[in-house]
């Protein structure tokens, strides 16, 4: 089997890079459109997290304290939830529509592939990010001492960690119906784990131990620091480091999953 | 670019196994430029499983198999064959000309070559014949109009070496006339090579030569008048029945004599 780097002669003489991002380009612009034909999704992706921290405001009506601790933590695990669904989805039906094998007959790179992904999905996690943090901050009275924009950028990297997540994910599944339980198996037990619920420290030491090795506690300790800080803390950095580390790391391993050669 | 041979693709002892089963055991074949080839044999027999070996996306392929001058699988290949699956694989929540415009930037990626891809699209939704459906999302369109889109997916960028995968199964009879004329004009304008398998054996009439296939072995390799004449049948069909025949006698009597004479390499000879 070789791979994309063994190509001889035959292919175009100017290096790889340009027809490389020009591919993920395409790609993600592919993905998009096909999400355009299907705007009920996309609502779905923009508004429920919108409603679901309305709805949490005037749940803890009485208690702003606590809405700013448990809001901050789901403005970091909407996206990773939403994008890991969502990825999981679209790419087992790339798998089983044979258009994943068509693909990869043709002179598209792995990396191209999911670079094309991660960007399309990205780029929704940004305007779901910006209406979420910016409907708490503004409308619902969410206080934070730290920067918005680092909210955000937690943001984008927990989204990133779900689009890898659910890449992964998809490989191991047969069926949609396959993909979407493995939302409770991979989310659940770090949603639990997180620090949402109570602070990790307080935690049975065995369970503290396995959310220590969660990625999802990582994006929930981003979002406190920003929360409880005004400037970048050192912690802070590496969380966000840990967080986008785990994300690159997964997605190498989603690559792995994308065979050109299959049983 | 051939092979020293000038054949488009020749095959040594292409064996593979799926699962625990040996699918294609040992085949010898040629596929010859410029022609249609028609591979052709009952459902099950092993005909998607060598052409997903000949364009490289087969896992446990052994014995020589080359393409175009290369092996099979080869990087450089990917942009010089064609290839149409079974089932029709197009984005069903795309219209004909959103895919096409997609897998075209993937073969001929760039800004610059946007005319070059406006192009080829145009060109192959005429070759399908599906200018009325353009802007039609391919989910909403019927079976066999979905297939004509996977079909002009392949045609994009003119390969020199097309894989057609039962691409006429489930058509009207007009359809498949009119899909046969296109892979001719396509072999004699543009000297493309085309396999096409099928498990309906009047189509075998209208290709150059064939390839019978039948449990994971090749039992003929011929044009289709020899192999009638060989036979001494009026039909494809009926050869291929009497090949059939031939064979299981074959291995009747070879089973009988190892059961005799329990030698290892008896049941290698055919
Ligand atoms: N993914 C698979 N794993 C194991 N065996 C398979 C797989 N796909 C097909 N087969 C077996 O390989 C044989 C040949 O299949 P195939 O190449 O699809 O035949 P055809 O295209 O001629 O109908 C069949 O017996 C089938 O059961
Ligand atoms: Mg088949």
């Amino acid at each position: 089997m070789t791979t994309t780097h063994a190509a001889p002669a035959a292919v175009s003489p100017r290096p790889g890079l340009a027809p490389s991002a020009a591919r993920t380009l395409a790609t993600a612009a592919r993905v998009l459109r096909q999400l355009r034909h299907d705007p009920r999704s996309i609502a779905l992706m923009l508004l429920v997290p919108c409603l679901m921290l309305f709805l949490l405001r005037y749940v803890f009506d009485g208690s702003p304290r606590t809405f700013d601790s448990i809001g901050a933590s789901l403005l970091g695990i909407f996206p990773l939830i939403t994008m890991f669904l969502v990825t999981s989805i679209a790419t087992l039906r790339e798998r089983t529509s044979g258009t994943l094998e068509r693909l990869l007959a043709m002179p598209l790179g792995k990396g191209d592939l999911i670079a094309g992904y991660a960007l399309a999905f990205g780029l929704i996690a940004i305007i779901q990010s910006l209406l979420a943090t910016g409907l708490s901050l503004w409308a619902l009275g969410l206080d934070i001492v730290g920067s918005p924009w680092l909210l955000l950028l937690v943001a984008l990297l927990d989204a990133l960690l779900g689009t890898a997540l659910g890449l992964f994910v998809s490989a191991f599944a047969a069926s949609e119906f396959q993909a979407v339980q493995f939302m409770p198996a991979v989310i659940f037990p770090q949603l639990l784990l997180c620090g949402l619920f109570t602070a990790r420290a307080n935690m049975q030491p065995v369970l503290e131990g396995i959310s220590n090795v969660l990625p999802m506690s990582y994006a929930v300790d981003a979002m406190t620091e920003v929360l409880r800080h005004p400037d970048a803390t050192g912690d802070f950095l590496r969380d966000v480091l840990v967080v986008a580390g785990c994300a690159v790391l997964v997605l190498a391993l989603g690559a792995a999953t994308l065979r050109r050669r299959t049983a | 670019m051939m092979n020293s041979s000038g054949a488009a693709v020749v095959a040594r002892g292409l064996t593979v196994v799926r699962g625990d089963r040996t699918v294609l055991s040992g085949l010898d074949f040629t596929v010859w430029p410029g022609r249609i080839t028609g591979l052709l044999g009952p459902s099950g027999c092993g005909k998607s499983t060598l052409m997903r070996a000949l364009v490289g996306t087969q896992a446990r392929v052994t014995g020589t198999l080359e393409v175009l001058g290369r092996p099979a699988g080869d990087a450089s290949l990917r942009s010089r064959i064609g290839y149409v699956t079974q089932a029709p694989s197009v984005y069903d929540d795309l219209t004909v000309r959103q895919n096409l415009d997609y897998f075209a930037s993937v073969l001929l990626p760039g800004r610059r070559r946007a005319e070059i891809r406006r192009q080829h699209i145009t060109r192959v939704i005429e070759d399908v014949d599906l200018a009325s459906h353009a802007d039609a999302l391919a989910g909403r369109l019927s079976g066999g109009q979905r297939s004509r889109v996977s079909l002009a997916v392949a045609l994009l960028g003119t390969p020199e070496l097309l894989v057609l995968d039962e691409p006429t199964v489930g058509l009207d009879p007009v359809l498949r006339r009119d899909l046969w004329n296109l892979f001719h004009r396509l072999a004699d304008e543009r000297g493309t090579t085309i396999l096409v398998s099928s498990h309906v054996m009047d189509e075998a009439e209208r290709c150059h030569r064939l390839l019978l296939m039948r449990e994971g072995e090749l039992l003929a390799e011929d044009t289709p008048d020899a192999l009638r004449a060989r036979t001494r049948s009026e039909t494809v069909e009926q050869a291929f029945l009497h090949l059939v025949d031939q064979a299981d006698a074959a291995a009747r009597n070879s089973s009988r004599d190892a059961a005799a004479d329990p030698d290892p390499f008896q049941e290698n000879h055919r």
